[in-house]
């Protein structure tokens, strides 16, 4: 009679572990947060991840959020004429990309692009002993390269994704202009018609904490690499598919805290 | 040894998960003078290093430099000791997204000791000393060999002066005319700047090179301590296996047959 109590014993050391790396990750987010406020700043190491996060994150983040208005405009379209209610297509299309498609779209492409260069730049640099070679060096690891890259996600993301908002709504536009035979002031002025200001902001505010999470992955996983090439994979790995996934779980708990009444 | 040790450890413990790293080690080791640590691979020596550089916390013990409990400092006087320790590492870990000047000035410019003009003056005049042309400071670490890697390293390690230098295995992976040459190098810096040293190796031509005394590490003990040149007629069982490398001995090595 074993086989139960082995099963609950799998499950408690699973719930355990999860606790463990839940409380490790908090604290990790706790300090790394601490030392973006403490000085000495690395302005050049804040700089430059601001450029990787930002800066070259645009054209990937650009054409998806083009296609994204682009489809979005054709399905409702097929979808409205039904009940001809072709007029809504603007204000679904703005609404859909500001509130959730916009700040999520932009985070899943950043969590593959920027979140994995992360945790295998700062994975390699750990298991090269590059980060304890920081720490004799009067460099504390956490200052120097975590603090630095959370305020840099954390500004940077808001900031893709009011080019994504603006950009995906152009590719409503296009397809409703171009393919819909609207009029293009008519459908401009639906547009802004029933936009509120909430919708953008509680896409920005999104898009911040989906920021802090894909760098908080990246570094988190990175700085806990071991184990040479392979465990530098690894971080690369679960620092995406992780930070993938509590994009779309923070992204309900966010639309619940700001919408649901 | 009559003056207060340099740096002092009494029973100093790790135990990783069940493994027991460092099982209650006892060293001194006196001002300016070089202590070799040998040991078979996985014997502690790395642990011990970073337990008294402050980068791995052990269990027990008390670890002392220049009387100063380091376990018992606030974090401020820790950074304070720790920025006076320069360190070496197996494999360099130079930080390969820099150059070389600006990894040879990071500690400099870190402890806000220099200004940008002159940390770069420093590091083409250390750079110098380990026998490396200025233009190098220009490379990045990647497009350097193995010997300029370890000597670059050397430079950032001695580069703002510290009175304490640990190394690493400095010669691993170094062909022999390398590693002496890396072994007078550090010798020489490290009477240069009158620094206390504390080099890891089992390359026992580098150990009687470098040390003023050595000390064996076994299972997360010493089991030996006398001076340097002793070490191949130490009269100790395990040091003489270690230092001849007998494969039959006290020593047993672990291996599934």
């Amino acid at each position: 009679m074993t086989a139960p109590l082995d099963l609950i014993a799998a499950l408690g050391r699973g719930v355990l572990g999860v606790c463990g790396v839940a409380g490790r990750v908090t604290l990790f987010a706790a300090l790394g947060l601490s030392h973006i406020l403490r000085p000495p700043f690395y302005g050049r190491a804040f700089l430059r991840a601001l450029l990787e996060i930002g800066y070259y994150s645009l054209p990937v983040v650009a054409l998806t959020a083009v296609f994204t208005g682009m489809v979005l405009a054709l399905q409702s379209s097929i979808g409205l004429s039904r009940f001809s209610a072709e007029s809504a297509i603007a204000s679904l299309v703005v609404l859909s990309i500001t509130r959730e498609l916009g700040p999520v779209l932009a985070g899943l492409m950043v969590a593959g692009r920027v979140g994995a260069a992360m945790a295998a730049e700062i994975g390699t640099m750990r298991v090269t002993d590059q980060i304890d070679a920081l720490s004799t060096l009067s460099t504390n690891p956490m200052k120097y390269l975590v603090a630095p890259r959370l305020l840099a996600g954390i500004i940077a993301l808001p900031l893709l994704v009011v080019v994504a908002d603006i950009l995906g709504v152009m590719g409503g536009f296009i397809i409703a202009v171009a393919k819909l035979g609207f009029n293009p002031n008519t459908y401009l002025a639906d547009t802004l018609r029933f936009l509120e200001a909430g919708d953008v902001i509680s896409g920005l505010v999104k898009a911040a904490v989906f920021g802090f999470i894909i760098t908080l992955m990246g570094c988190y996983h990175g700085y806990n690499s071991r184990g040479g090439a392979q465990g530098v994979g690894a971080a690369t790995t679960a620092a995406v598919v992780v930070a993938s996934v509590l994009i779309l779980a923070t992204d309900y708990v966010l639309t619940e805290l700001f919408f649901a009444r | 040894m009559s003056q207060t040790p340099k740096i002092r450890l009494r029973g100093v413990t790790k135990r990783f998960g069940d493994k027991l790293v460092l099982d209650g080690i006892d060293l001194d080791v006196a001002p300016n003078s070089s202590m070799v640590v040998i040991g078979g691979s996985g014997s502690g020596k790395s642990v011990l290093i970073k337990c008294i550089l402050g980068l791995i916390t052990p269990d027990s013990g008390s670890i002392e430099i220049d009387g100063q409990d380091m376990l018992h400092l606030d974090t401020r006087q820790r950074e304070a000791v720790r920025a006076r320790i320069g360190m070496l590492f197996q494999n360099g870990a130079l930080f390969d997204s820099i150059s070389v000047a600006d990894n040879v000035a990071f500690a400099l410019l870190a402890q806000k000791k220099a200004t940008k003009a002159e940390a770069r003056a420093r590091a083409d005049a250390v750079l110098a000393q380990v026998g490396l042309a200025a233009s190098v400071g220009d490379l990045s670490p990647a497009e350097l060999s193995g010997g300029m890697q370890k000597r670059v390293a050397l430079a950032r390690a001695i580069a703002a002066q510290p009175d304490i230098l640990f190394f690493d295995e400095p010669t691993t992976g170094l062909d022999p005319i390398m590693g002496a040459v890396i072994d007078g190098l550090i010798v020489e810096q490290v009477k240069r700047l009158g620094s206390t040293a504390i080099a890891i190796t089992h390359d026992m031509a580098s150990a009687r090179r470098i040390g003023d005394r050595a000390a064996m590490i076994h299972k997360g003990r010493i089991v030996w301590e006398g001076p340097a040149g002793n070490l191949m007629n130490s009269g100790n069982a395990m040091v003489d296996q270690f230092t001849h490398g007998h494969r039959e001995g006290p020593i047993q090595m672990e291996l599934r047959r």
